[in-house]
């Protein structure tokens, strides 16, 4: 089928970003597992897992970049999909507890025990099975988009007031999760992982595993997304972006084309949260909190929004230079550097880094054909 | 389903909007027919863009009539979308074209096929929207800025894409909001045959400030004031009408 040539789908840089990320994922687990501590070259497991977060949080970017870049949906609550996603998973993994929990209830979770619940609820049927979580992974975030995306779109909310109640959003769901009656563990949330699928969360090859995994989910979702962007679709949510009367007028139905590609980001931030929840090991509704969801945009800008590979690397730069200012006696000062790093990259970079590159090289190309182009008209006369 | 017996390609009637309380359109009435090019003039917030914001579907009337292609549709009761698709192209007063777009995409988009998510998705290019496309960039001369971003363009050539873009959607009735603005004469008048051109198998509403520009297009003209129809039918005549002469020409 001729339907998404390789051509189409690779275009310089996303080729350049996968051989980085391939590269990578065989790079790190090799350091780790097969190099002795002695060495100098060898990367910790603390270090495995602290890539397989970013990794994760480069996900969500790019779902991010999907809708904010291209379709020009400013998504200030993306963190609940990335959390409703990891709750999805954190639900399969307290079913795997089994009787190693504190109180050995074979059914319940500990929290349960601990209120008194003798029943499971309802809701966490079948989360003991990993093909159900699985499906709930991309179901469950996928779902409320839709819910909130359908009345969003087809009321035209649009710009700052979108924005404001994808915050509202996310600050309810917040609220909600930190109840111990909505059964998810209350502001504890839930942790205490032992199992996936057979395998021991805490184990070294598990972190590796999960880092490999990570990638390789970080790589369909990028497919996916140069698919969609690449396509028909995709030069219709840019046309959405910047004039949407006009793209009315021609006759699409925009409030079609914004669901379907909200909802297909939220799937993809819910396979993130569902990613990260294992590496960190616990998930619990501070995920939910809006300034998670805000400084995920912020990696975007940093990156370069409409790029995706600058979304990568924007989650990528701004998360190291997080690790690093909170750690040791610059901790105090990270909101200031963050806050910092929006304010510089707004004023000095508001293309963010790749989008900065892309423009400086298509300049430079244009630079070199203008001789070219004068020739033209004397040519055709 | 026949709503309304009436042989107009459009037919308003009695057509009423008001904002808090400010009569845009008030008892507006006049019909267009198949093949006619009609312009229509009139001083600010006579109600020109609010007239084609009710045709197009953007605003809804809150009293009157509208119906399209003899009576078969009711225009007052379909959303932008819908009425683009029945094929109603309009053409904003300020160019509107996809500036990050080349000049090719933005036709690309405009064509009349498919527009649900799923046909764009799949989509894949043709031979055939390719000839659609370079007969287009013939007519409205772009077609050495094919591989161009619009942004880059002039503003005259904005106009013209813009134009073109409606070509492209191949609608039945085209509603052109001022498209000489802006323009130096030579352009103005290249726009007037290019309009005339269009006009030969469409039927063309145009709204223009520029009575040179409709004296060049020739065509019945009908003058608005405060909401409704002040005065029809030739550029003589109506240029001549004392009332119209009063609130708009200027004595």
């Amino acid at each position: 089928m001729g339907a998404f040539p390789l051509t189409r789908l690779l275009d310089r840089s996303s080729a350049v970003f996968l051989i980085l990320l391939a590269a990578f994922a065989m790079v790190i687990p090799t350091l780790n597992l097969l190099v002795p501590a002695s060495s100098d070259l060898h990367v910790s497991t603390y270090l495995v897992a602290l890539f397989g977060k970013y990794i994760c949080y480069a996900m969500l970017a790019l779902s991010i970049d999907l809708i904010w870049g291209y379709a020009g949906i400013l998504s200030l609550g993306h963190g609940a999909f990335f959390a409703i996603g990891g709750y999805a998973m954190g639900m399969y993994l307290m079913r795997q507890i089994g009787t190693r929990g504190v109180y050995a209830n074979p059914i319940l979770p500990d929290f349960m025990v601990f209120l008194n619940w003798h029943e499971l609820p309802v809701y966490w049927y079948g989360f003991n099975y990993f093909a159900y979580a699985a499906l709930m992974i991309f179901l469950a975030p996928g779902l409320l988009a839709f819910v909130f995306g359908w009345f969003a779109f087809r009321s035209r909310v649009t710009g700052v007031y979108l924005s404001i109640i994808t915050q509202a959003m996310t600050f309810a769901l917040m609220l909600g999760f930190f109840r111990n009656n909505f059964g998810f563990g209350g502001n504890n949330g839930l942790t205490d992982f032992k199992d996936i699928l057979g395998l021991n969360v805490q184990a070294e090859k598990t972190r590796n595993v999960l880092l490999v995994a990570s990638c390789l989910a970080l790589t369909i979702c990028f497919l996916i997304c140069r698919a969609v962007v690449t396509s028909k679709f995709g030069k219709v949510l840019v046309a959405i972006r910047d004039a949407e009367a006009r793209t009315r007028f021609l006759g699409y139905r925009v409030e079609a084309y914004k669901l379907f590609v909200f909802t297909l980001s939220a799937c993809m931030a819910g396979v993130a949260g569902a990613l990260y929840v294992p590496q960190v090991g616990i998930i619990n509704p501070s995920e939910f909190a809006p300034g998670n969801s805000i400084e995920a945009v912020i990696w975007v800008a940093v990156g370069g929004r409409g790029t995706l590979t600058g979304a990568v690397l924007g989650a990528f730069v701004v998360n190291y230079a997080k690790t690093f200012f909170t750690t040791g006696w610059l901790a105090p000062y990270w909101l200031f550097v963050l806050g910092g790093l929006f304010i510089a990259v707004t004023l000095l970079l508001p293309r963010g880094i790749i989008g900065t590159y892309e423009w400086w090289r298509a300049r430079r190309v244009e630079k070199q054909s203008i001789p070219i182009a004068a020739e033209a008209p004397h040519a055709a006369e | 389903m026949q709503l309304k017996t009436t042989s107009a390609m459009l037919y308003l009637d009695g057509v009423s909007v008001s904002f808090d309380g400010f009569k845009a359109l008030n008892q507006l009435s006049f019909v267009i027919e198949p093949g006619e090019m009609r312009a229509i003039i009139g001083p600010n917030g006579a109600g020109k863009t609010t007239m084609m914001d009710v045709i197009t579907g953007k605003t809804r009337p809150d009293d009157g009539d509208v119906y399209f292609e003899q009576g078969a549709y009711d225009l007052s009761k379909l959303d932008e979308t819908e009425i683009a698709e029945l094929g109603i192209g309009r053409k904003f007063q300020k160019p509107t074209v996809f500036d990050m777009h080349t000049v090719e995409d933005n036709l690309l988009l405009a064509l009349k096929n498919d527009h649900s998510v799923r046909a764009t998705l799949f989509w894949e290019d043709s031979s055939a929207q390719q000839d659609r496309i370079n007969q287009i960039l013939d007519i409205i001369q772009l077609g050495s800025a094919r591989a161009r971003v619009a942004g880059s363009l002039s503003h005259g050539q904005k106009q013209w894409l813009e134009i073109g873009m409606l070509l492209a959607q191949e609608p039945k009735l085209l509603l052109v909001d001022e498209p000489a603005a802006g323009m130096t004469d030579a352009e103005t008048m290249q726009t007037a045959e290019l309009l005339k051109e269009i006009n030969r198998d469409k039927t063309v509403i145009v709204v223009e400030h520029d009575m040179a520009f409709v004296r060049e297009l020739g065509v019945k003209v009908t003058c608005l004031h405060e909401g409704s129809v002040l005065a029809e039918g030739s550029i003589d005549q109506v240029s001549t009408d004392e009332r119209v002469v009063e609130v708009y020409l200027g004595r």
